[in-house]
């Protein structure tokens, strides 16, 4: 599956004590964080950029049935097939058994969020049918058998160093110190692996229902390739990937590409109609559009967090988090990391099963600030939040969440009277004195605190809290 | 003193005391009080008052959420009944808690019209101290005097829920004897987050080592902040290591008089 098991403070605490994977993360994101910022400085009324795609998406979504089927006729119309899949298996059963019905033996695939999200190269495997990623970052982490740590920089956890070692190791080549070399031999190997295939797996940045054209954004070249060489052309998407004029599509990647590599545009853009024409000298012979659900049809039903479906894959909420800056991707456990993945995988892969990613979150709003979209972030993740709370099932094997629950319901019955507020804060004044220090600080609390004090000095309850001193102030005023 | 007040009605605060500052740092809400004296302004504190609800709210408890908040605009609503003779402000000195009414309560009584209202009266009169003292008072310098080199941590809500940005600034620059020295990442969250310094502490103490290592390069001698939230967490691990930072709210920066 794509979706690992989400263990993210065990996960978070391993990355944290990864050196190497510290320094990477931080030297990418400040890099594509101020590569964006740059980028959307330099273009007049970027905010209002912003409000406009984010309308588009918002039409588009709170409309997406008729887009969809205005999609579909079109995809037909320009010769084109469309298959329909309900969640991640139906979706690879549908493109292995395209493949397996044309005796196809070799595949090559762009990179795309939505195959790692279904996990399609395992299906692939699985039917005998050898498949290539051709992405740099995913033909790294594919001869690593890893998942993407990030959005568009799918190997950013791995050092030149890694590489050198994961490449000499994995396609018998000396040790290439030098990254122009490694690239070198990946293109070499890749090269052939292009003209070798009998079918290209892409996703899509876009969709655009009136015209049925799916485009791809890259800047290898690769998915160029992926999507004309091979005699078959396969795309999965995403059913939020839609857009539904061809004329909005200036706004989108004049965002997009700024939003994410802080690029004015992306070296390729691929635009796609249908196969191969009469006319055309060059392209697939068939052509299919898989369009997958995998639970967001769920994300569109709610309307408190259906905007977690304006999402663009930008990245730009990962390059400004400043949790995925101390965790990286694969703490995440998903596919999806940083803010959208905090929001979009206990979403598509059922709360209960991802509960510890919309709570690990600062709710800083960096994200929000940054998001082409504009999605709320903080708003999304305290609505996850709450659907967690109301959805858990207390016993006595989740004493962590019992302990919560003891916590708020003590804290409601002190606020909720201010006399019992006082007595309370009197009362903590004088329990805490076998912690206090001769500072004033608290050095060492029991659970839960001690998750505190381990590392931090808690500070100690005044003996006179403010109220008491307002009194006698207004004592002395009389 | 420069206090430019472009109103021309008396002006009559009712200051909001967070928790926080209510039970650990009492001393932050009287340098409060202290400006807001020194500037003629007359203050008043409703003892009713407890939390604003946010701890229950950002923990997903929002049931108990919206109890703690109804209590908190019952008491803080009679406030703004006052006669029109003056002008009447809520003022608190947290970015975080101002936006959890200024910002979060319209979600969290997204379906009950009655209160919404209220929420919008409540909202409209309710400021973050900073922002009161440039945007309502008109004030800048108010006479303070510190001796120190100064860096100032830019509070997440403050910044991106409030907007507020330069305000702090300029109250920080014009204080006597100031050297105002920014950090990098000054406007990086420092890793509180509520309960999620305690949900996940690893994360948490990794995002505060590196708002350590930009306060402490800053060169800065004094760290201050509009939120004692995020100074309780800095100043946390400033103790734990001996690093001779001092870290103080901007109303007592403010209140010092060298």
């Amino acid at each position: 599956m794509g979706f690992e098991e989400v263990r993210f403070e065990k996960d978070s605490d391993k990355a944290i004590q990864n050196k190497p994977l510290q320094k990477a993360l931080v030297n990418v994101t400040d890099r594509f964080r101020s590569a964006r910022n740059k980028a959307s400085s330099e273009v007049p009324g970027w905010e209002e950029l912003r409000s406009n795609v984010r309308e588009i998406k918002k039409n588009t979504i709170e409309n997406l049935d008729k887009y969809l089927t205005l999609l579909e006729e079109n995809v037909i119309k320009s010769g084109g097939r469309v298959h329909w899949a309900k969640d991640a298996d139906e979706a690879s059963q549908i493109i292995v058994n395209i493949a397996n019905e044309r005796n196809v033996k070799s595949v090559v695939k762009s990179k795309s969020m939505a195959t790692e999200e279904i996990d399609l190269n395992s299906s692939f495997e699985s039917a005998g049918i050898k498949v290539v990623e051709t992405d740099l970052g995913e033909y790294i982490i594919q001869l690593a058998g890893e998942h993407p740590s990030h959005i568009i920089a799918p190997a950013i956890h791995k050092t030149k160093d890694d590489i050198s070692k994961l490449f000499s190791e994995k396609l018998g080549i000396p040790h290439y110190e030098n990254p122009e070399e490694l690239t070198k031999v990946a293109r070499e190997k890749l090269r052939s692996e292009f003209l070798n295939a009998d079918m290209g797996v892409s996703g899509a940045n876009f969709a655009v229902a009136e015209t049925g054209t799916i485009v791809v954004v890259e800047n290898e070249g690769n998915a160029r390739l992926t999507t004309t060489v091979p005699k078959i052309h396969v795309a999965l998407v995403g059913i939020e990937k839609l857009i539904p004029r061809y004329e909005d599509l200036s706004m989108f990647l004049t965002i997009l590409a700024r939003s994410a590599t802080g690029q004015k545009s992306s070296t390729y853009v691929s635009f796609i109609t249908g196969p191969k024409k009469p006319s055309d000298i060059e392209g697939p012979e068939e052509f299919h559009l898989v369009l997958l659900d995998n639970g967001r049809s769920g994300v569109l039903a709610s309307e408190e967090t259906r905007e977690s479906l304006y999402c663009i894959r930008c990245g730009a909420c990962l390059n400004n988090c400043p949790v995925y800056r101390h965790v990286g991707g694969h703490s995440y456990g998903s596919v999806y990391s940083g803010p959208i993945g905090a929001i979009i995988t206990p979403q598509l892969m059922g709360i209960d099963k991802a509960a510890e990613l919309p709570f690990a979150s600062s709710l800083c709003g960096a994200c929000h600030d940054v998001c082409p979209v504009k999605i709320d972030f903080p708003k999304v993740l305290l609505t996850l939040r709450k659907r967690i709370v109301k959805s858990r099932k207390l016993s006595v094997k989740n004493t962590k969440d019992i302990i919560e629950k003891l916590g708020i319901k003590f804290w409601r019955f002190t606020v909720l009277n201010n006399s019992i507020y006082k007595i309370t804060n009197k009362l903590l004044y004088y329990l805490q004195t076998p912690w206090k220090e001769s500072n004033g600080k608290l050095k060492s609390l029991p659970y839960p605190f001690s998750r505190w004090t381990d590392q931090r000095d808690f500070p100690s309850v005044a003996k006179r809290t403010f109220r008491d001193r307002w009194k006698e102030r207004r004592g002395q005023m009389g | 003193m420069n206090n430019k007040n472009a109103t021309k009605r008396p002006i009559k605060v009712y200051i909001f005391i967070t928790c926080l500052v209510d039970t650990f740092f009492p001393e932050v809400g009287e340098s409060m009080l202290k400006v807001l004296d020194d500037l003629g302004v007359e203050v008043d504190f409703i003892e009713e008052q407890t939390c604003c609800g946010q701890p229950a709210f950002n923990s997903g408890y929002q049931d108990d959420a919206r109890v703690v908040a109804k209590r908190f605009i019952s008491i803080f609503e009679k406030t703004l009944n006052h006669d029109s003779n003056t002008e009447t402000y809520i003022i608190c000195p947290s970015g975080s808690c101002t936006s959890m009414v200024k910002v979060f309560y319209e979600d969290l009584f997204k379906n009950s019209p009655e209160i919404l209202k209220k929420v919008s009266r409540i909202k409209e009169n309710t400021y973050e101290f900073s922002e009161f003292l440039i945007k309502v008072l008109n004030t800048v310098d108010i006479g303070a005097k510190y001796d120190g080199v100064i860096t100032y941590h830019d509070s997440c809500h403050l910044l991106r829920e409030l907007r507020v940005k330069d305000a702090p600034r300029q109250l920080i620059n014009s204080v006597k004897g100031v050297k105002f020295k920014e950090m990098d990442l000054h406007d990086a969250c420092c890793g509180f987050g509520g309960t999620f310094s305690i949900k996940f502490p690893n994360v948490s103490v990794s995002m505060l080592d590196e708002k350590i290592d930009c306060i402490v390069n800053s060169g800065a001698d004094t760290v201050v902040s509009a939120d004692m939230g995020c100074l309780m967490n800095i100043g946390g691990a400033l103790s734990r290591r001996n690093i001779p930072i001092k870290v103080i709210h901007l109303a007592q920066l403010l209140a010092s008089r060298g």
